[in-house]
């Protein structure tokens, strides 16, 4: 061999050696608060679920599906999916995944108390042989795909006979892992620091992630998160509040990545409270009289999309002509009309520390509102009291964010609209206590509606008939807002649910 | 000594009890602690559940029935967040805070003890009159604001130092996790540290110069420097000993403001302390651990009342302690 050629080779290995070890510090605002991934659904849980772990299947930034552990699936009947995993993939502690683990975890996730309002509509999971399963439902499931994203398949040998999930308590699965995922926990300080390792045998080695090491800290407040970034103690933080925004961008060396997120933001007006709200032309007049595309502009620097609607523009229920309409001059006539010209006072809550900017938005809507004579007497709360007076529905006007689980309109109808029924949990958070049978029927049958042009018509009809009656007043889709190092490339890899694919995660040297 | 000590003990109980009385009435109003174990579209079924099984539904006499019964035994709850015993979390805590106090009260003692000196033995000298402008405007600004000033400054700007977090630390003894004997652990505490003392100084430097300048007024002031005595001897060993003793029994009372002050401190600079703690634990509605926070630091409190008794009694003989403080 030339010596040249030695020397390009030696080299190339350095070189290649070293774009495959990189540390990522990052700081997001909140972390999971057990390691077992069914104890609670939330942000934090899921986005740890996609490090130590890995789904059947995920979305991608496009809206479709990438197949993860299941190399690819079929429907075999209109309530049966079978789905055929990938060969050759182990847990952490070593053992080999098999659809014995999966049907192990769709079962445990039917046991959870948080998952169960998604996987109740899975009937059964059935082993077909190693490497394939049957899912089915009890009626058609049009999201089975959607609610299938959550199956994070969990090490069946390892948990098993200790994989209670208890909600206040210590447990074996909440202190220990063993998932498929690109990386391994190694340390965990409850609260504060988590640390990870790549693991050494992931199975998707096509994948172009050079993260070695991972530390990833909570950090609640806004300023401290963001100046642990501007001072290079990390390299990747979420969320940037909006008024740091303008800052983060003029910073040399930081980039700042915003993508809409399919969260909306509303207001319920409640009808059992106020006789007013019944009057249709009070709503409507309200619903004219909030400027939204102001609220986005001056409160959220435009970080957000107005709506005129709940289902963003991903969903299948989401109507171009819907758009937010702003008119004073309707709205006072409308408001004469139903004989309250000289106004009336109604109370108002809304959280101050859950959703960006909310109380200054609040405030803004109280100030629309004064210009149609309604004296709104608005109260804001933290979270942790806020959702406790909204359950209680104890204002007249409350303010509501709601992501999606399932990426699908009915679920954003099913909690906020339909006829509320404390068993099944339907309509749980509809504090307007707006009630219409005909739409929770559409609800129902949207549930169970395999015919994707049908379903289409359904939860359209549902968004026409609340825009028609003005149900609700959707104020805009927040959007999500990421900042990093320049050569941390987070753009490819996060996404509008906000669990960024740090497996994939390439930093460049 | 022995039946003040005794006193200061019953005391101690009666603050315990009350605290926990307190503590325990404004738990209603905190906000739902099953709220933050559950995501949103847990139905309000089992939510209802969930609080009959951690007792929540009880009337606030059992409740605190059942509280004052476990911790007659030692027990003071469990945290719902961290699955712990608290007072286990809380001691686990407890080092982080204790380092970035006693290092705050040190540079505090290191700053202030000079600068109140040099301004009661001449007042009218230009650096005097710029300490005591100074401490003026000190006394002034909330110490978020220097705080987040000096992580713009020496983190951001120039970058000195970390902006938030504890850095590395060591395990001394077994179980005291320790920042001090790092390097990165000690630059980690440089800024919290110095705030905390910045907010801090103004008070001391007042309260010393006008403490010192009456002193220095006094006849037996007068009558050392007609005996002849040297001005060192005068200022630092007659002089300061006697302004001490004011000093410190309102350093013991500004022991509250200095805990306000590391809940305020921990919170910005993301500090792994007590008060980091009780403010995570306020925002999710962990009611276990607020209340033992709220006891612990109301023990300490009543500990710190008495070292400063005693400590007043060591300078000065002449008070007698069993009288005093009650």
């Amino acid at each position: 061999m030339k010596p040249t050629v030695i020397i390009v080779a030696c080299l190339s290995i350095l070189l290649s050696s070293h774009t495959l070890s990189a540390t990522l510090k990052m700081a997001f605002d909140a972390d999971p608060i057990s390691l077992d991934p069914h104890e609670q659904l939330s942000e934090g849980t899921l986005q740890f679920s996609h490090l130590a772990f890995d789904p059947l299947l995920r979305w991608q930034q496009n809206g479709t599906f990438e197949p993860r552990l299941a190399t690819h699936w079929q429907a075999i009947t209109p309530s049966t999916t079978r789905f055929f995993l990938r060969q050759g993939v182990t847990f952490h502690s070593g053992n080999p995944l098999t659809s014995a683990d999966v049907v192990y975890t769709i079962n445990r996730l039917k046991h959870s108390t948080d998952f169960r309002a998604m996987f109740d509509t899975i009937q059964s999971a059935k082993v077909i042989d190693d490497y394939t399963l049957d899912v089915s439902s009890a009626k058609p499931n049009p999201l089975i795909l959607n609610i299938m994203t959550y199956v994070f398949p969990m090490d069946k040998d390892f948990y098993q006979g200790q994989d209670e999930i208890v909600k206040y308590g210590e447990t074996f699965a909440s202190r220990h892992v063993s998932g498929t995922g690109p990386f391994i926990l190694e340390k965990r300080e409850l609260g504060s620091r988590m640390e990870f390792r790549r693991n050494p045998n992931y199975w998707d080695t096509s994948s172009p992630g050079n993260v070695d090491k991972l530390i990833f800290t909570p950090i609640r407040n806004d300023a401290t998160r963001l100046a642990a970034l501007l001072s290079g103690d990390v390299d990747f933080i979420f969320p940037v509040s909006p008024i740091d925004i303008q800052r983060t961008q003029k910073t040399a060396g930081i980039q700042l990545v915003t993508m809409p997120s399919t969260r909306i933001l509303l207001l319920h007006m409640n009808q059992t409270r106020r006789q007013e709200f019944k009057d249709t032309r009070v709503r409507k007049a309200i619903n004219l009289a909030i400027n939204q595309a102001l609220i986005v502009d001056k409160i959220l620097r435009g970080y957000a999309t107005p709506a005129g609607q709940l289902s963003p523009n991903r969903f299948l229920g989401h109507i171009a002509d819907l758009q937010p309409e702003y008119d004073l001059t309707k709205a006072r006539q409308l408001m004469k009309e139903a004989g309250y010209e000289q106004g009336f006072r109604v109370s108002m809550m809304a959280p101050n520390n859950r959703y960006t900017n909310d109380e200054k938005v609040a405030q803004a809507v109280t100030a629309m509102l004064a210009k149609i004579n309604i004296k709104a007497d608005l109260k804001t709360l933290p979270k942790a009291q806020y959702f406790k007076e909204f359950d209680d529905r104890s204002a007249d006007i409350m303010m509501l964010g709601w992501q999606s689980d399932t990426m699908d309109s009915n679920n954003l109808f099913e909690f906020i609209i339909a006829c509320t029924d404390a068993k099944t949990g339907l309509g749980a958070y509809n504090a307007s206590e707006y009630c219409n049978p005909s739409i929770t029927d559409d609800i129902h049958q949207a549930n169970q509606e395999l015919n994707p042009e049908r379903r289409l018509r359904l939860l359209q009809g549902i968004e026409k008939t609340l825009y028609q009656e003005s149900a609700i007043v959707p104020l805009y889709w927040q959007f999500l807002t990421w900042a990093a190092k320049d050569k941390v490339k987070i753009q490819d890899i996060v996404n509008d649910r906000n669990y960024p694919y740090i497996g994939d995660l390439i930093i460049e040297q | 000594m022995l039946v003040f000590l005794l006193r200061r003990l019953i005391q101690a109980g009666f603050v315990l009890v009350a605290i926990s009385l307190i503590s325990f009435a404004i738990q209603d109003k905190l906000g739902d602690p099953v709220r933050q174990m559950v995501g949103m579209t847990t139905t309000p079924e089992v939510r209802e559940q969930l609080r009959e099984e951690l007792g929540l539904n009880d009337g606030f006499l059992t409740q605190y029935a059942r509280f004052a019964r476990n911790a007659l035994t030692g027990d003071f709850g469990t945290s719902y967040y961290y699955k712990e015993p608290t007072i286990d979390v809380i001691l686990k805590k407890l080092p982080a805070t204790f380092e970035l106090a006693f290092c705050a009260i040190l540079l505090v003692i290191l700053i202030a003890t000079p600068f109140g000196i040099i301004t009661a033995i001449n007042p009218k000298h230009l650096i005097s009159r710029l300490i005591i402008l100074v401490s003026s405007i000190g006394l002034s600004i909330p110490i978020f604001i220097i705080a987040i000033f000096m992580v713009y400054v020496f983190s951001i700007q120039w970058n000195l130092a970390p902006s938030f977090g504890r850095g590395e630390t060591i395990v001394l003894f077994g179980a005291w996790e320790s920042g001090l004997f790092t390097k990165d652990g000690l630059s980690h505490l440089l800024l919290p540290s110095l705030s905390l003392a910045i907010a801090l100084t103004p008070i001391f430097v007042r309260l010393i110069r006008s403490e010192m300048s009456e002193v220095l007024q006094s006849e037996y002031i007068r009558f050392a420097w007609s005996k002849g005595l040297s001005a060192p001897r005068i200022y630092f060993f007659h002089a300061l000993k006697n302004t001490m003793l004011p000093i410190i029994t309102i350093g013991g009372i500004q022991a509250g403001t200095l805990v306000a002050y590391t809940i305020l401190t921990e919170t910005i600079f993301q500090w792994p302390g007590m008060g980091f703690l009780f403010m995570d634990a306020v925002s999710r509605v962990d009611t276990p651990l607020i209340s033992a926070y709220l006891m612990v630091v109301g023990g300490m409190f009543v500990v710190m009342n008495t070292l400063v008794d005693l400590i007043y009694g060591l300078v000065n003989p002449t008070v007698r302690l069993a009288s005093h403080g009650l």
